[in-house]
């Protein structure tokens, strides 16, 4: 976001003091992989979103929607809980949030291997250790879809 | 966000993310992030900028490259010209919320008159965009318009879809704010995000009824309206200019 040094002392609390409430992962895993031009991508944001016909995230939910990969942008609406964050670059242009399109072009550029036939959508503001079985169970998924790089791009 | 980064890497799968907020990603250490200096809601920098959402995307994935981590990264860019949110100067200033001229007991007509004067600007922004992200209600904006605005009677609509009163709100609520943004961001003027917000906040009879509600839904006795009424309705920057105007008043 904007530096913290350029928002107002209330903000910059509000977010400073999250920190204290944050869990204590341990050590960090790293998982090695191939060169980033053989390595086939997926997008999974926590930006509430999913496709205009599937089911909107209600507050507090930790499960995932599906967003296959030839859904068109304008079939993305957004159902995140939070009012604190900007939504018309969303309206604007759904790649600011979930830069599917941008990625294609990357992956017809050869920078990357290939895009992922499916990416997926957290709401994120879940309760963050409400996440960890979904996210156990989508690991699974990106597996079988061959996956070995996700981007995760929050709001 | 960087948890996520956790529990995936520690299934096996490896994963880069976009920081928003640096001093957060770097008490989780999440195995790859790059933090970027973006409003919150913006990851990737600003819309209708695929060259620097490229640059943007370009290196994240590039921290795939490092052999080692965790890896915490700094993108050297601002966001481009035009996309600044504002909402530092626009908030702190004291707020009236009051320009529509408009008793608060026929908050509900003007509410429907305002969303017909919005109907053109609304209609224009989806022709353009060939897309709106209004419908998480179902309820159509007019339908929308009257579940809400229900809420400024002493007999509020009830629920629809199987949903607690407070998820029903939360989506009708949504989908008028919604409708707000899109229209207003077709009119002239190529607005900023900090602008359409305050021009929101500060200057429609919708906010007003918002306003209206969040205080119905704290004095509710029906539990699911309360997050409505402390955090998921009124965002924090309107929450604490109100406070501030109110404190010095």
């Amino acid at each position: 976001m904007v530096r913290m040094a350029d928002i107002p002392e209330w903000e910059r609390h509000h977010h400073l003091d999250k920190i204290g409430e944050l869990p204590d992962f341990g050590i960090t895993p790293f998982v090695a992989g191939p060169p980033l031009r053989q390595r086939r991508v997926a997008i999974v944001t926590t930006a509430g979103l999913h496709v205009r016909n599937d089911r909107a995230f209600d507050p507090g939910a930790a499960d995932y929607r599906i967003i296959p990969g030839d859904t068109p942008p304008a079939d993305l609406v957004m159902s995140h809980t939070s009012v604190n964050f900007d939504r018309s670059g969303f309206q604007e242009d759904v790649n600011v949030v979930f830069p599917l399109e941008r990625l294609r072009e990357l992956a017809a550029g050869k920078q990357v291997g290939s895009v992922s036939d499916y990416h997926y959508s957290f709401m994120g503001a879940a309760p963050i250790l409400a996440l960890e079985p979904k996210a156990r169970e989508l690991a699974s998924l990106l597996k079988k879809d061959g996956v070995d790089a996700v981007l995760l791009s929050p709001v | 966000m960087g948890a996520l980064g956790h529990f995936l890497e520690r299934e096996g799968i490896a994963t880069s993310q976009i920081s928003l907020i640096r001093e957060q990603t770097a008490a989780l250490k999440p195995p790859r992030a790059l933090w970027v200096p973006f409003m919150l809601g913006r990851p990737f920098g600003a819309p209708d900028e695929p060259d620097f959402q490229r640059r943007v995307l370009h290196a994240l994935l590039m921290l795939f490259e490092r052999p080692t981590g965790p890896v915490l990264e700094d993108f050297p860019e601002d966001a481009p010209e035009g996309a600044s949110h504002e909402a530092e100067t626009t908030f702190a200033c004291p707020v009236s919320f009051a320009k529509a001229a408009v008793d608060d007991g026929k908050l509900d007509a003007a509410l429907k008159r305002e969303i017909a004067q919005l109907a053109p600007w609304y209609d224009l922004a989806k022709k353009r965009r060939r897309r709106s992200t209004v419908g998480i209600s179902g309820l159509g904006i007019e339908g929308a318009a009257s579940h809400a605005a229900s809420y400024l009677d002493s007999t509020p609509a009830a629920p629809y879809a199987g949903l607690s009163a407070g998820v029903a709100l939360k989506r009708a609520c949504d989908d008028l704010k919604a409708y707000y943004y899109e229209a207003v961001a077709a009119q002239p003027g190529n607005l900023k995000a900090g602008d359409i917000e305050h021009w929101f906040w500060h200057e429609t009879t919708a906010a007003r009824v918002f306003l209206a509600i969040q205080q119905v839904c704290l004095n509710s006795p029906d539990k699911s309206l309360l997050p409505l009424g402390r955090i998921s309705l009124v965002p924090r920057s309107v929450q604490h200019a109100l406070t501030e105007a109110k404190r010095q008043s």
